[in-house]
C-alpha cells in the first residue's frame, strides 16, 4: 500500500500518495498518477452525487483508516476443495495458502504483482482498459493504490476445467484498515474457465476496495461468480468492469451476504456483435446491513444480448439500493435486453430502493425492464397451509424458493451449498426448505 | 363427520354467509349449488380456514369438536381438504416436493413415521395415473405454467395423496372441457368411500352428472333456500336460478 503516513480521516488520506510494485511498466505508473489525480478531484462521493443518493459515505470518509498490513488466516472455511487457489490476505499475495498446479498449456494464473514485476506486457496493457477513473472514485483510488491482487491468461482455446478460485481475505486489527486488491482476467479467442471470486473476513474494521476486470476476445466464455460474505464489521466497495468481443460470453453472479456495508459497480461493455453478457445477482440483508448494487450495461455493437437478475431478500432494518442501466448505442440493432430486481421484504423496517433505466438510441432494438418490492405471497402462503404444511415451514419454502432462481445457477458446487447455507440460517425452517431443491 | 349450526361469516363487515345450517355424514357426497355470489367459495374457505373471514355467530363442527379453533394447517392435518378454486402457482417449489412436505406433516401429526423417497414416488406415480396427470408435471414447479384443466386435475392429484376424510371441490370443475371434466370425475369416484365425505361446491349441474351427489343444496344470497336429492340439481339446470325467485313454494322439496 502507499507509503505515506495515516491521515487524520479516510477523505484526506485519499490523495496521500500511490503505490507501487517494483518492475512495472511506465504505463502503470501513469496510471497511478491518473487515479491518484481523479480520487484527489472527487473525493469521497456524498448523497449529493446521484450514483450516491442511497448509500452515505459520511462515517467512512470521517474514520482514518490505515492501509492493512501482511497478514495470515486460516482458509480452512472458504476452500474449494478441487480448485485452482490463489489467496490474497489484506489485499497481498499469500503463497503458502494458494495452489496453483497443474494447469493446460497456455493458461496463467499468477498473482498480478508477480506479472507486472517481470514486465507481462499483457497483464500491462489490459489493466484498467476502459474504465472511467473520473466517474468511478473507488476504482480510482484502487488504481492508484492496488499492489497486488489476480491475473489470470487464458490462452486461445484453453480450457481450464477446475474452478479458478481467487479468495480474499481481509484481517483487521484494533483500528481501521484498507486494502485495495486488483484482479485482471484476460480470456483470449475461445478460451473457458470458471472463475469464483470470493471476499472473506476475520473481523475488524476492515474497507475493501476491490476491482476486477475482464477482458474477453471474440468467443471466450467465463462464468463468474463473486460472493461476498465479509465479516460484519466490514465495508466493501468493489467496481467490476468487463468488455467483450464478438460471440464472447460472459456469465456472471454477484452474491452479497456480509459486511455492513456493501457496494458493487459493474460496468458491462458489449463490444462486438454476438456478444452476450448475463449479470444475475442475490443479495441477502438483515439487521442494518446495506447492500448497493449499481450496474450499467453498454450495447455497443448489434446482435448482443444481455440479461440481468437481480434478487434480494431483506430482514430487520437492512436496506438494498439497486440502479440498473441499460445503455443502447447508435446502431446497436437487434439488441436483447432484460433487466429485472426483485425484492423480498421480510421484515416491516427493511426498505429498497430500486431504480432500472434504460436509455436506447436505435430503433430495431427488444429492452425490458422492472422491478418488484414486495412481501410473500399471502396466497400462496395459505395455499401451502391448507395442504397442511405449517406457516413457519410455508414461509420459508417460498423464500428459499424466491432465492433458488439464482443459487441453483451457480456452477461451483461449494459455492453453491455456501450460499445454501447461508439461506438456511436465515430462515427459521431453513433446514426443511433447503431438503426440497 | 361436519354440521354447521347457524353459521354466520363476515368479511371486511359485510355478512356474506346469514345462518347456513349443514350436516354431512361420513361417506355423503353434497353439492352445494347456486348463483354467483350466493356465498358458495366463503363457505369453502372458512371450512378450509382462511383468516380474513369472521364467524360472527354460530357454529362448525368437525368430528363433534369446534373446527374454528383450529388453524388452516391443523385442519388439513385433521383432514380436510380444499381443492381450490384458483389454484396458486408457486415458483420453485416443486410438485413432488411440495406434496411431500404436505403428506409427512399430515403423517406427522397422526403419530405416523415420515413416507420414504422411494415409497412416496411409488404412491405419487400411482395417484398420478388415476387423474391421467403428465409425469412431467410432477417436477415442475406447483401449478406453475399448467393450462388450466391441468391445475384442477393436479388439485385432486393432490387430493388423491393426502388421503383427506372431508374434501372441498370449490369450483373445480368450471372452465373445464368436457373430457377433463370427466377425468376429474373419475378422480373423485375413484377415492369415494364410507369414511370420506365430499362437499362439491358448483355453478353447474353438469358436474352432477358424473358425480353423483346424495344431497344437493342451493345456497342463495348467504342462506340455504333449497335442499333436495340429486333431481334438485336437474330441476335447477331446466328452469335456471331465477325459478327460485318466482316460485320459492313450489320449489320447496
Amino acid at each position: 500500500m502507499s507509503t505515506a503516513t495515516t491521515a487524520a480521516t479516510f477523505a484526506e488520506g485519499l490523495s496521500a500518495g500511490i503505490g507501487a510494485i517494483e518492475g512495472e511498466s511506465e504505463t502503470i505508473l501513469a496510471l497511478r498518477l491518473e487515479g491518484s489525480r481523479a480520487v484527489t478531484a472527487t473525493g469521497v462521493p456524498t448523497p449529493k452525487q446521484e450514483a450516491w443518493r442511497f448509500t452515505n459515505l459520511k462515517a467512512l470518509a470521517a474514520t482514518p483508516h490505515e492501509p492493512a498490513g501482511p497478514g495470515t488466516a486460516d482458509i480452512t472455511p472458504w476452500r474449494i476443495s478441487d480448485s485452482h487457489r490463489l489467496v490474497f490476505v489484506n489485499g497481498r499475495y499469500a503463497a503458502e495458502l494458494s495452489a496453483v498446479g497443474g494447469l493446460p498449456d497456455g493458461v496463467t494464473i499468477t498473482p498480478l504483482a508477480a506479472a507486472l514485476g517481470a514486465g507481462s506486457e499483457r497483464a500491462s496493457f489490459a489493466l484498467g482498459k476502459g474504465i472511467n477513473l473520473a466517474d468511478h472514485p473507488f476504482a480510482a483510488l484502487n488504481t492508484a493504490n492496488f499492489v497486488d491482487g489476480a491475473f489470470v491468461h487464458l490462452g486461445r482455446g484453453a480450457i481450464v476445467e477446475k474452478p479458478i478460485h481467487l479468495l480474499f481475505v481481509a484481517v483487521g486489527g484494533e483500528r481501521p484498515t484498507w486494502s485495495a486488491p486488483r484482479t485482471v482476467i484476460s480470456a483470449d479467442p475461445t478460451s473457458e474457465a470458471s472463475i469464483v471470486e470470493h471476499y472473506v473476513g476475520t473481523g475488524g474494521r476492515t474497507l475493501t476496495v476491490p476491482v476486477t476486470e475482464f477482458h474477453l476476445a471474440p468467443g471466450a466464455v467465463v462464468r463468474h461468480v463473486r460472493l461476498q460474505e465479509e465479516s460484519r464489521e466490514a465495508q466493501h466497495i468493489a467496481f467490476q468492469s468487463s468488455r467483450q468481443g464478438r460471440d464472447s460470453r460472459l456469465f456472471s453472479i454477484a452474491l452479497n451476504v456480509g459486511a455492513a456495508l456493501a457496494r458493487t459497480d459493474i460496468d458491462a461493455e458489449l463490444g462486438a456483435p454476438g456478444a452476450h453478457a448475463s449479470l444475475d445477482g442475490l443479495y441477502l440483508v438483515e439487521d442494518d446491513q446495506h447492500t448497493d448494487s449499481h450496474l450499467q450495461v453498454r450495447h455497443a455493437a448489434p446482435h448482443c444480448t444481455s440479461h440481468e437478475l437481480y434478487k434480494g431478500i431483506l430482514d430487520g432494518s437492512s436496506r438494498a439500493v439497486f440502479n440498473g442501466r441499460i445503455i443502447v448505442d447508435p446502431g446497436a440493432q437487434q439488441t436483447d435486453a432484460i433487466q429485472s430486481n426483485r425484492n423480498l421484504l421480510l421484515s416491516a423496517g427493511a426498505l429498497v430502493n430500486s431504480n432500472p433505466q434504460l436509455e436506447i438510441l436505435a430503433d430495431d432494438v427488444r429492452c425490458t425492464h422492472g422491478s418488484t418490492v414486495g412481501r410473500l405471497d399471502e396466497e400462496a402462503v395459505f395455499y401451502l397451509r391448507s395442504r397442511g404444511i405449517g406457516r413457519a415451514t410455508a414461509e420459508s419454502l417460498l423464500t428459499y424458493a424466491f432465492a433458488a432462481e439464482i443459487v441453483q445457477q451457480i456452477p461451483v458446487t461449494e459455492i453453491r451449498e455456501r450460499m445454501e447455507r447461508h439461506l438456511v440460517e436465515r430462515l427459521p425452517q431453513g433446514e426443511l426448505a433447503r431438503e426440497a431443491f | 363427520m361436519l354440521k354447521l349450526k347457524n353459521l354466520h361469516v363476515s368479511v371486511d363487515n359485510t355478512e356474506i354467509l346469514k345462518g347456513i345450517d349443514l350436516t354431512v355424514k361420513p361417506g355423503e357426497v353434497h353439492a352445494i349449488m347456486g348463483p354467483n355470489g350466493s356465498g358458495k367459495s366463503t363457505l369453502a374457505s372458512v371450512l378450509a380456514g382462511r383468516e380474513e373471514y369472521e364467524i360472527t355467530d354460530g357454529e362448525i363442527l368437525y368430528s363433534g369438536s369446534d373446527l374454528t379453533e383450529l388453524d388452516a394447517e391443523t385442519r388439513a392435518r385433521e383432514g380436510i381438504f380444499l381443492a381450490f378454486q384458483y389454484p396458486v402457482e408457486i415458483p420453485g417449489v416443486s410438485n413432488t416436493y411440495f406434496l411431500r412436505s404436505a403428506l409427512n406433516a399430515i403423517r406427522n401429526h397422526r403419530g405416523l413415521p415420515p413416507l420414504d423417497a422411494m415409497d412416496f414416488l411409488e404412491l405419487v406415480k400411482e395417484k398420478a395415473k388415476l387423474v391421467k396427470l403428465d409425469e412431467g408435471l410432477l417436477k415442475r414447479p406447483v401449478n406453475e405454467g399448467f393450462s388450466g384443466g391441468e391445475k384442477k386435475r393436479n388439485e385432486i392429484f393432490h387430493m388423491a395423496v393426502l388421503e383427506p376424510r372431508l374434501a372441498i371441490l370449490d369450483e373445480t370443475d368450471s372452465g373445464l372441457d368436457i373430457d377433463a371434466l370427466r377425468i376429474v370425475a373419475e378422480g373423485v369416484n375413484a377415492l369415494r368411500s364410507a369414511d370420506r365425505s365430499f362437499v362439491l361446491i358448483t355453478h353447474y349441474q353438469r358436474l352432477l352428472n358424473y358425480i353423483v351427489p346424495d344431497y344437493v343444496h342451493v345456497l342463495k344470497d348467504g342462506k340455504i333456500v333449497l335442499s333436495g336429492g340429486r333431481e334438485l340439481a336437474l330441476q335447477l339446470e331446466e328452469k335456471g336460478y331465477d325459478w327460485l325467485e318466482k316460485e320459492p313454494a313450489a320449489a320447496a322439496v
